[in-house]
């Protein structure tokens, strides 16, 4: 219970970003010809940003099913990298029944979140996590389907950039204490930047993009400077204390 | 839109997606030896969230310039360490605020 609600505070700010973030997908969504309903489906069921976004777009130009499977397989394989690097954090209570209905919302900031937690993480503390990030996803396509065109666009505008700033928040503290992750953002932020504005690069989806550059960085990180793995358990320690604190 | 286009299409969609997230973590039972992948896994995190933040942070608000405002507000609060929820707050704030102000 204790870890449950430890969870639940956790996921708050993510929440927060993504019931504006869904605002802003939920308003879309019905501008493309979607019923409400069907806008609140496709984010109950995928509860993945991009891949949501380039799906509607397929569905809005009449896409064949096969460009859809493609589409979200690019865009979203990021995601097997992440479950592979939760996989190591898991302790035993995350049996296999939990596996299959918690990797359901395994996003890229519950991800970054959990990887966060000193040492493993549990059944009880990953479903207070994803829990307020799903009600917030799934309740933010609703508002932003049913009533998006009663807020002013000065204020959808600004809302946009919440999830940044929280990406910004979590990775700050690591990266002003250790000189191995400043290396490893620095090389993932300069080839993200290298392949949006260098239009050689333009052929390479959103979602790839990103599986490049954090595969290179993080494999040049572990090459150059590999983490002794007692020094990773303090280093996790310090680090949470920092964001605590 | 038609619901029996809808459907299929939601199926192909969820479905594809689902299966990404859940192999990998229903598969990987073992802790991983390899010093290297080790090391590999504990960077991914903060690789991804930089990828993912540059430059995409800079047309977060349909602005450049709010949004870099929102964006320099947000890295001078998150190094010195402000919660998650602050820092998210503030910058939207701060993107709201030059909207408003700058043409």
């Amino acid at each position: 219970m204790k870890d449950y609600v430890k969870g639940l505070r956790h996921g708050l700010p993510i929440a927060l970003g993504y019931l504006s973030v869904a605002f802003a997908f939920g308003i879309q969504a019905t501008m493309e010809g979607l019923y409400p309903i069907q806008a609140v489906l496709i984010s109950f069921f995928n509860v993945t940003s991009a891949g949501q976004l380039a799906g509607l777009q397929l569905m809005a130009a009449g896409g064949s099913l096969t460009e859809m499977a493609l589409t979200q397989l690019t865009i979203n394989l990021r995601y097997a990298l992440m479950s592979l690097s939760l996989s190591q954090k898991l302790d035993d209570t995350m049996t296999t029944p939990h596996r299959l209905l918690l990797s359901f919302c395994n996003t890229d900031e519950v991800f970054v979140v959990a990887s966060q937690q000193p040492g493993k993480v549990g059944k009880a503390y990953l479903y207070g996590l994803t829990n307020g990030p799903f009600i917030g996803w799934v309740l933010g396509t609703a508002l932003g389907a049913l009533a998006g065109g009663l807020l002013p666009k000065s204020v959808t505008d600004a809302l946009g950039i919440a999830i940044y700033g929280m990406f910004i928040a979590i990775v700050l503290p690591p990266f002003r204490k250790s000189r191995q992750v400043r290396f490893v953002v620095l090389i993932a932020v300069a080839m993200s930047c290298m392949f949006e504005f260098l239009s050689f690069f333009s052929f390479i989806s959103g979602g790839f993009r990103i599986i490049l550059c954090a595969v290179t960085a993080s494999a040049l990180g572990a090459w150059l400077m590999p983490v002794p793995q007692e020094k990773t358990k303090e280093k996790e320690t310090e680090e949470q204390e920092a964001l605590n604190g | 839109m038609n619901w029996v286009a809808f459907v299929k299409y939601l199926l192909v969609m969820a479905g594809v997606t689902y299966l990404i997230r859940m192999l990998p973590l229903a598969a990987i039972r073992g802790k991983v030896k390899s010093p290297f992948v080790q090391s590999f896994l504990y960077y991914v995190p903060y690789a991804v969230l930089g990828a993912m933040t540059f430059p995409a942070v800079f047309s977060a608000t349909g602005s450049l310039t709010a949004s870099a405002i929102g964006a320099a507000v947000a890295l001078v609060l998150g190094w010195m360490g402000k919660s998650l929820l602050a820092v998210a707050a503030a910058a939207c704030l701060a993107a709201f605020a030059a909207g408003l102000l700058l043409p």
